[in-house]
């Protein structure tokens, strides 16, 4: 058993997790925040895709007790308040879910998409990048839809904050 | 938000949750004193089980139970069933063998559940489930349909003699052997249709509570159907009496048909709870999901289409050998026949059409519906012969499509169906006008010029939806009804609860339910609730699957609206002194017509549960229910194409565009069909390029996990090009046909009749992966 020590959506927190316990299981079983989902055994699905440090990482390939003193954010702290982010705001808007179980992990995976590209996205670099999410509802159409509207928004809100600051 | 009625682009209520991560699936379930179970499956796809020993496991840190099928079985919980009854062509009944929930004496596939394991962890109960010990004394295994019919094969049921659970037929055999003799031209392929792992992303999972005090069951499950889920545990496995059981499917993490059925797992989850003490989790891994959920497809099939001189189809032969693996899942027996055989005559007027089915054990996971569930097939078979006869007819596949178009409805089929409502023209005038048809010739020459092969590929399919007519389905061997249920609470502040049969796995159905309600009395469409997915609170329901929320599900809530609107009336005719057939609903103001005179909805409500002045005799309340029965079939059709280009040196097949125009009827909301339709073809393409389940020859799943089962990604796709055009289904109130599983079912053929094209050869295996198509292009070479 070691002791583990997070930041998670803004919180501290620590327990005790048994060596093996991956970080999804800590997130999910230790600390209740069961939007990180696990859908396959491989690290495929990307279903449980948080941040760590500002990095978009699958939580099923870290240990718990690798990521303690790390920052996460999960996609229950994505939203600020009652303002959800850009990406979910645009995940509705476009209808980029469905059944909603791989939609925390696109989400959580888009929002890092977005943030390496401030340049701005296109189809192709959307749907190579989502190589590692997998969803069986949508087809993707309306999930790449949405990525680029949010890539969009963002950028158009990034500019407006700059004009303001100048 | 506003009145959001019928038609509507209205974003999802459902969204909120699953986008701030506040889903509620079964594995995010915590009840006080849950334990976690771990299953010991069997590693062999065909055993005899000679000994279970569960000394050490029992002794491990942390376990809390360890359970076989001999003590399930001692106490009397029964063996799993097929709900639908066939009949081979001698009359005698299909041959099902047992399905134990654990295995007692035998293992007839790899993925078998043996053994449960409950301890205070999953990881403890997964270290014990490794100490639990088996021996097995391996028997020969059987994998491909075809092999388990040959004389000599392993015999996996006592009860099926050569594997073959039953030899069906459908038509008229001697008129299309006739039909065949006396054609012009007859065209004849050998169709094989993949193998497919559904893969919903969820995997299943179950949770069973059994409360000593109240001696009352609750079982949290990943179902399409709860009631049904709850029906079949009690009635057939005895589980519990049904109003000692509880069951919830709350959010779902889609379905396509995997979880409809009642699993071995939520059974022995339930019994372990009472067994045990304790509630029992189990949540699939997604190996386990590959291993034991019920796969899809698996048909091997000849076929003959026969032609006049004008290339009209007068008769169509079909023999089909179909894949239900070790056990008959719960509707395995219904797909391969009459969710198969009934659609063979497509959106074509064929005279003579026979069809012989059998189905036959092997050593591989039960096989059932999977997202489209026959029609898939049929339309597979139909539109790659359709496209093999334009070929060798010299037509073009769009002009022997339009000569054998049925034009006149409704149309009887020689199979059973009657067709209502369709233009397939229309949709395929639209179809090859999306995908600039006309301009192929260039853009494939162009393509040439750069070393590439391009080709198009079109598929115009049919399905039959809204399953379904309870008498029909009932005479052809169903174990029941398929009817739904609803219930619509008006509160007394005139907020208004529908309680409907129908479950949501994705589909929407708290928005576009609510839609229909929104509109009809023209109340905001916040101020209406869709509940489902609880046997304690809805009624009683049928769920969902076969496209039927829509046509079946909402008509059921129209059903009920009907009669709250007419109580509605009624009372505001008595409050406002008007006579009730001048009462209008609109914009949530309950009218005199052509007055000023009026009540806010809610006002109506309110008087409804005050009651103080009410009409004479009439009860209190606003509540009304219904149940609808459909009278037909609901018939979607469409026209997908598809146009690929495939680089020669690599064998990879990418995907140009694709295109859909399909015919739904009326539309709820137009962004869930689209939604709906892009999943669908995902699907489909999934199929033609990238999926298939492979067992090696001694049973062994070789494709267990996403390294080795190729799911569609993202750049695996295009974005697609979606249209409808409407025809109204006049079988029901709302005009609805169903948009569910149309994607799945019309894209394969459009894919792999685009190959073809582009490879100049008549077949190409499914998946079409870049090694088979580099292999077909090398073999073509040769």
């Amino acid at each position: 058993m070691s002791d583990v020590s997070l930041t998670v959506n803004g919180r501290r927190v620590s327990g005790n997790a048994e060596d093996r316990t991956l970080l999804v299981h800590f997130l999910r079983e230790q600390l209740g925040l069961t939007g990180t989902h696990v859908g396959c055994d491989t690290s495929q699905c990307g279903a449980c895709v948080v941040h760590v440090d500002g990095r978009a990482v699958k939580s099923c390939t870290m240990l718990a007790v690798q990521a303690s003193g790390s920052t996460i954010v999960t996609i229950e702290g994505l939203a600020n308040g009652a303002d959800l982010h850009p990406v979910q705001a645009a995940f509705k808007e476009h209808h980029g879910l469905q059944c909603g179980f791989c939609t925390p992990g696109m989400i959580m995976a888009a929002t890092d998409m977005i943030s390496r590209h401030p340049q701005g996205l296109d189809e192709a670099t959307v749907r190579a990048e989502l190589d590692g999410n997998i969803c069986r509802c949508t087809g993707y159409h309306n999930i790449v839809k949405a990525i680029l509207a949010a890539s969009q928004a963002m950028a158009k809100g990034s500019k407006g904050k700059a004009k303001q600051a100048a | 938000m506003g009145i959001e009625g019928v038609g509507a682009r209205v974003a999802r209520k459902e969204d909120k949750r699953f986008i701030t991560g506040g889903g509620r699936y079964v594995d995010d379930m915590v009840v006080p004193g849950m334990k976690h179970a771990v299953f010991v499956r069997s590693p062999h796809a065909h055993a005899e089980i000679k000994k279970i020993d569960v000394k050490k496991a029992q002794a491990m840190p942390g376990v809390v139970g360890v359970l076989t099928g001999k003590q399930l079985k001692a106490d009397g919980i029964g063996n799993l069933i097929c709900g639908w009854m066939i009949h081979s062509k001698d009359g005698t009944p299909m041959k099902m063998g047992a399905w134990s929930p654990l295995a007692v004496d035998k293992v007839r596939y790899v993925g078998d559940a043996v053994v449960i394991v409950v301890a205070d962890t999953k990881g403890q109960a997964r270290d014990a489930a490794e100490a639990v010990e088996i021996t097995y004394k391996e028997l020969k295994a059987v994998v491909g349909a075809t092999k388990a019919l040959e004389k000599g094969a392993p015999q996996i049921h006592a009860e099926a003699e050569n594997n073959l659970i039953f030899d069906w037929e459908i038509g008229d055999g001697k008129a299309t052997d006739a039909a065949i003799k006396s054609a012009a031209h007859v065209t004849r392929m050998k169709i094989v249709n993949n193998r497919l792992v559904p893969n919903a992303m969820e995997p299943r999972a179950a949770l069973g509570h059994y409360d000593k005090a109240e001696d009352h069951y609750t079982c949290w499950t990943t179902s399409q159907n709860p009631h049904l889920a709850r029906l079949v545990m009690s009635a057939f496995y005895n589980v519990a009496p049904e109003n000692k059981l509880r069951v919830i499917a709350p959010d779902v993490g889609g379905g396509f048909g995997s979880k409809i059925y009642i699993y071995p797992e939520e059974i022995v989850c339930l019994w372990a709870s009472k067994k045990t003490g304790v509630p029992v989790k189990w949540v699939a891994d997604r190996t386990e999901s590959f291993l034991s959920d019920a796969h899809g497809r698996d048909h091997v099939s000849t076929v003959e289409m026969a032609f006049d001189k004008d290339n009209r189809i007068t008769g169509l032969k079909v023999n089909t050998i179909a894949n239900l693996g070790a056990y008959m899942s719960l509707f395995s027996s219904c797909v391969p026949t009459y969710l198969y055989a009934t659609l063979l005559s497509g959106q074509y007027d064929i005279p003579a059409i026979h069809a012989n089915v059998r189905t036959v054990y092997t050593n591989t996971a039960p096989v059932d519906a999977y997202r489209g569930a026959g029609r898939p097939e049929a339309t597979y078979l139909l539109e790659r012969t359709m496209e093999t006869a334009a070929r060798e007819l010299g037509v073009t596949p769009a002009e022997l499509r339009r000569k054998n178009f049925i034009t006149s409805f409704p149309h009887q089929t020689p199979v059973i169906l009657s067709y209502d409502a369709g233009d397939y023209n229309a949709s395929l005038d639209a179809a090859m006008k999306a995908a600039d048809y006309a301009g192929f010739t260039k853009r494939k020459a162009d393509a040439a010029k750069q070393g590439k092969l391009r080709g198009i590929g079109m598929s115009c399919y049919i399905e039959a939806c809204g399953l379904a007519p309870s008498a029909a389905v009932g005479s052809l061997g169903a174990g029941v009804g398929l009817w739904e249920s609803a219930e619509v609470r008006v509160n007394a502040v005139g907020t208004i609860e529908v309680l409907t049969g129908s479950h949501s796995h994705g589909q929407g159905h708290e928005t576009t339910f609510a839609q229909l309600v929104s509109q009809r009395f023209g109340v905001p469409f916040d101020s209406v609730s869709i509940v489902h997915g609880d046997t304690d609170k809805v009624q009683m329901g049928m769920g969902s699957y076969g496209s039927r929320s829509g046509a079946v599900g909402m008509s059921a809530v129209a059903k009920a609206l009907d009669k709250v609107e007419a109580k509605a009336k009624k009372i505001a005719a008595h409050l406002l002194e008007a006579d009730e057939g001048d009462i209008v609903i609109e914009n949530g103001e309950v009218k005199v017509a052509g007055t000023d005179k009026s009540l806010p909805w809610f006002q109506v409500a309110l008087a409804s549960y005050t009651a103080h002045n009410l009409p004479a005799g009439m009860e209190p309340g606003l509540k009304e229910t219904a149940f609808y029965d459909p009278s037909n079939f609901t018939f979607p059709a469409g026209c997908y194409i598809c146009e690929v280009e495939i680089d020669p040196e690599t064998g990879l097949t990418e995907i140009i565009q694709f295109v859909a125009a399909d015919d739904f009827g009326n539309i709820i909301n137009p962004m869930i069909v689209e939604g709906q339709v892009h999943g669908g073809i995902a699907q489909g393409v999934g199929q033609a390029l990238l999926e298939g389940a492979h067992y090696d020859a001694s049973g062994q799943l070789l494709t267990a996990s996403y390294m080795d089962y190729t799911m569609p990604r993202a750049d695996d796709l295009p974005s697609f090009k979606v249209s409808t055009s409407n025809t109204p289904c006049p079988g029901n109130p709302l005009g609805v046909k169903g948009c569910g599983e149309a994607g799945a079912i019309g894209s394969p053929p459009a894919v792999i009749n685009a190959i073809t094209d582009a490879l100049g050869v008549v077949d190409i295996a499914m998946p079409a992966s870049p090694s088979t198509v580099w292999s077909a292009i090398h073999a073509k070479k040769h």
